[in-house]
């Protein structure tokens, strides 16, 4: 039966991505009329000869966030056929004035563009783009550059929040075999998350709604650790959760923290089941571990590459989804509910084909009554909230029957607790 | 037998002035960071075959290969001396202040509040720098007096108790940041008045002033690489600390009192020294220096405040005031040094794809060595007879 099913997902897995990339082509007329990987030029036919690229990075190959993005950023070196000596990687960059520093320096060293990876990096990346206006900054996951006034200044954010709601429906399958079989009575899912920042938020309402489109009684409790890597705290959380009568935890948060304890309390009776972030969590996890969202860095680097190859004005924002390959989940667990990867086959090709919307307004409620409007505000306050640090624009984010997640900002701004979430706050305010 | 036993004199130089015995300390000390950097060479190439002397140039390039460099080395370093200096009248006076990351912490808060509370109202950079200084100043003697007065009233442990007080630091800081965040949720502060630059450390002549200059003229690079750059003002706070911090320790009566309640708490009583008040006041100056650093980290260096702005530096500090055996001199040596293994560990991560743990063992390998040498500078070892009779006797 497994094996069965190993290879049933591999074949959809394989087909999905084959229907991904003609979609891909069919949007970009031109680049399909390009000659792939030639020699010299890359996929953008151009002399990138003369590009120097610096990349900051927070950790190094030995940390799961940062080796995905050097995985992704290698990936877009070899398609646009960026040579190894064009890019200075600064590895162990904390998030202070080194930070600033080191973007400096590649400035100094001749840089035309500068990528960093971690959020806590975007202040020191603008810092560092105020003194330089003739080098692009690219502060991978920020949130100020449509805002803060400066035309070099780029951020760059996969849509999440697609693939955490492909893994809510592998969760909610499982929810709901567990159901019909007696197991569980009550649809109880935990859910640890690093802080109560949109990003996570919007995260976690989307994987809800994943598991409420298959169990719609389902409700969720949110508890954050203060922190997005922390093996103990996330492991406590978990365990916390699985206490109050969680029955699925989901996780934003780095570590393998939470899948080990569900898998430990798997293993003593308990019924529990994991879905992880950014790794596959089956070598931790291989009887508790569902699957894991996933983001594919490449393909942003790669479109912010391109469109500054091709001497074209980098936008302020990129973004992309399951269109162009830039989520996805990791294997389905052995644990996974059976018809589990035919579902998945199923939703992801309703989100590429734009028939569905993630934050269709229809699925869910705020305070009892339907979101039909939201006007979001995207200027950023100053620290103590009483003058705005930039200015941006007021916009009506719902429209068409859906919020427009990612759309006018690459980072995510669905920061609504919807009905059937109760966000367990500890932290000040 | 082994006998180990204090020394008093190099054999070389029995009997001769103390500066030549100091000497060949020094000798020693450089002797010992020698051996350590080919300790490490050996490392190096047998973990990773690199050239070692290559890994070397690449960690001096990385701290010194550009004027930019060498001013965030002199930035780190003016940081890093401060606490340093800071915690040595501490030190001298056997008080053992843990505390240093809690005193940085609640004086970098105090910086961060008067910077976005008063970052708006328009007071001119000098008065607003000194509101700055003069907070967390007296937000880093708070920290400092709170366990002086409990030693001093009660005998309570003093290491425990700075230990302790920085975790409420670190806590404190957890409690702002959701208070400034920006944008919320995001748990970071981000750069505080990044538009207006208020409160933000200036560079001596703007680079407007500088552009006016005529670029072939002598002087013109000289002032931009010194007046034209941001930190000057970090480096001339620390070295008026240093220079206020040598002269008290070593020309004035507190020093003095400093000096005799740490070799003997009684002897102090007896030559009718009021103990308890030497604590207190001591340790104000200590958490005062030292919250003076979180302004130097916090308006000088990061312009945002976060649980890592101290970055560990208040532990390190104790390293730096320990074997400089209190000379605030000997301390800007030992900070340079630290320093430099720091910035020159991140060069080597980046240049050879190393992992940072590299630099960490390099790092650990030297510190070894130099304390080790400290131990054959202040201590004799001589080989005895089997029957354990001096041999020289």
């Amino acid at each position: 039966m497994k094996k069965i099913l190993a290879i049933v997902l591999c074949v959809l897995m394989a087909l999905a991505l084959c229907a991904c990339k003609t979609n891909h082509e069919d949007n970009n007329p031109d680049n399909t009329a390009a000659p792939q990987n030639t020699e010299n030029g890359g996929e953008t036919g151009k002399d990138v000869s003369g590009l120097k690229i610096g990349v900051i990075l927070v950790g190094d190959e030995n940390e799961g966030y940062t080796f995905a993005h050097i995985e992704g950023f290698k990936e877009a070196m070899k398609e646009l056929g960026i040579k190894d000596e064009q890019v200075t990687w600064k590895y162990v960059i904390p998030e202070n004035a080194t930070c600033y520093d080191t973007a400096c320096e590649l400035a100094d060293a001749g840089c035309n563009i500068i990528f960093s990876n971690s959020y806590g990096h975007q202040s020191f990346m603008v810092q560092a783009a105020q003194e330089f206006p003739e080098v692009v900054f690219v502060p991978a996951t920020g949130d100020t550059a449509n805002v803060c006034g400066l035309e070099n200044v780029v951020n760059i954010f996969p849509q999440t929040y697609q693939s955490r709601y492909v893994s809510g429906v592998v969760a909610g399958m499982k929810l709901k075999e567990l159901m019909d079989n007696g197991t569980v009575t009550d649809p109880y899912i935990g859910y640890v998350g690093a802080y109560p920042y949109a990003e996570v938020v919007s995260g976690f309402t989307a994987f809800f709604l994943g598991i409420k489109s298959i169990v719609p009684d389902a409700h969720m409790d949110v508890m954050y650790t203060s922190s997005w890597f922390d093996l103990n705290k996330e492991n406590e959380t978990a365990k916390a959760l699985m206490a109050k009568g969680c029955v699925i935890i989901g996780q934003h948060a780095d570590s393998t923290g939470a899948p080990s304890a569900v898998e430990a309390a798997l293993k003593e009776g308990k019924v529990a089941y994991s879905v992880g972030y950014n790794i596959d969590m089956l070598k931790v996890a291989p009887n508790a571990a569902l699957t894991s969202a996933q983001n594919n860095w490449s393909v942003l680097y790669k479109m912010v590459l391109k469109d500054f190859i091709d001497g074209k004005k980098v936008q302020h924002d990129y973004t992309a989804g399951y269109e162009a390959d830039a989520v996805m989940i990791s294997a389905l667990g052995a644990s996974c509910a059976p018809g589990t990867a035919e579902k998945v086959a199923e939703v992801i090709e309703s989100i590429k084909n734009g028939t569905f919307h993630v934050f269709d307004i229809s699925t869910f409620t705020v305070e009892g009554k339907t979101l039909d409007s939201y006007v979001f505000d995207f200027s950023t306050m100053n620290a103590d909230f009483t003058a705005v640090q930039y200015e941006g624009e007021k916009i009506e984010v719902v429209s068409d029957g859906y919020f427009h997640e990612s759309e006018y900002r690459s980072a995510p701004y669905f920061g609504i607790i919807i009905d059937g979430i109760t966000s367990l706050t500890n932290t000040g305010n | 037998m082994i006998h180990i036993s204090k020394r008093v004199d190099f054999t070389l130089f029995k009997g001769k002035a103390a500066w030549m015995n100091r000497f060949i300390g020094w000798g020693i000390r450089l002797l010992a960071v020698a051996l350590s950097l080919v300790v490490c060479g050996v490392l190096i190439y047998a973990l990773t075959k690199l050239n070692p002397v290559k890994v070397y140039a690449v960690m001096a390039n990385g701290v010194f290969g550009t004027t930019r460099r060498v001013w965030a080395w002199l930035r780190d370093l003016a940081l890093l001396l401060c606490i340093s200096v800071g915690l040595a009248p501490a030190f001298k006076m056997r008080f053992w202040n843990i505390g240093a990351e809690g005193q940085v912490l609640v004086g970098g808060i105090a910086t961060a509040a008067c910077m976005i509370y008063m970052g708006g109202m328009n007071i001119p950079t000098p008065l607003l720098l000194l509101i700055m200084a003069a907070t967390s100043i007296v937000a880093g003697a708070i920290w400092g007096i709170i366990p002086a007065l409990f030693k001093a009233r009660w005998n309570t442990n003093e290491t425990l108790f700075t230990l302790m007080m920085n975790y409420i630091a670190i806590q404190l800081t957890s409690y702002f940041i959701p208070k400034w965040e920006h944008p919320k949720g995001s748990n970071t502060v981000g750069l505080i008045n990044a538009g207006t630059q208020a409160g933000w450390f200036p560079s001596f002549m703007s680079k407007e002033a500088l552009a006016k200059l005529d670029p072939n003229a002598w002087y013109t690079g000289l002032l931009k690489n010194t007046v034209g750059q941001p930190y000057l003002l970090n480096v001339l706070i620390v070295i008026a600390i240093v220079l206020f911090m040598f002269f008290y320790l070593k020309k004035s009566k507190h020093g003095y009192e400093i000096a005799v309640v740490g070799q003997s708490e009684n002897t102090a009583r007896y030559a009718a020294m009021n103990v308890k008040k030497v604590i207190v006041r001591t340790m104000t100056l200590s958490g005062a220096i030292c919250g003076l650093g979180g302004f130097l980290a916090v308006a000088g260096a990061d312009h945002t405040i976060s649980a890592a702005t101290a970055g560990g530096r208040g532990f390190v500090a104790i390293i730096v005031a320990w074997l400089a055996k209190f000379n605030t001199f000997v301390m800007i040596l030992i900070s340079a040094v630290l320093v430099f293994l720091e910035k020159g560990a991140i060069a080597i991560a980046s240049e050879f794809s190393l992992s940072n743990d590299v630099s960490h063992i390099i790092k650990g390998i030297i510190l070894f060595f130099i304390l080790g040498s400290e131990f054959f500078i202040n201590y004799q070892i001589k080989f005895t007879g089997k029957s354990g009779r001096r041999a020289d006797k």
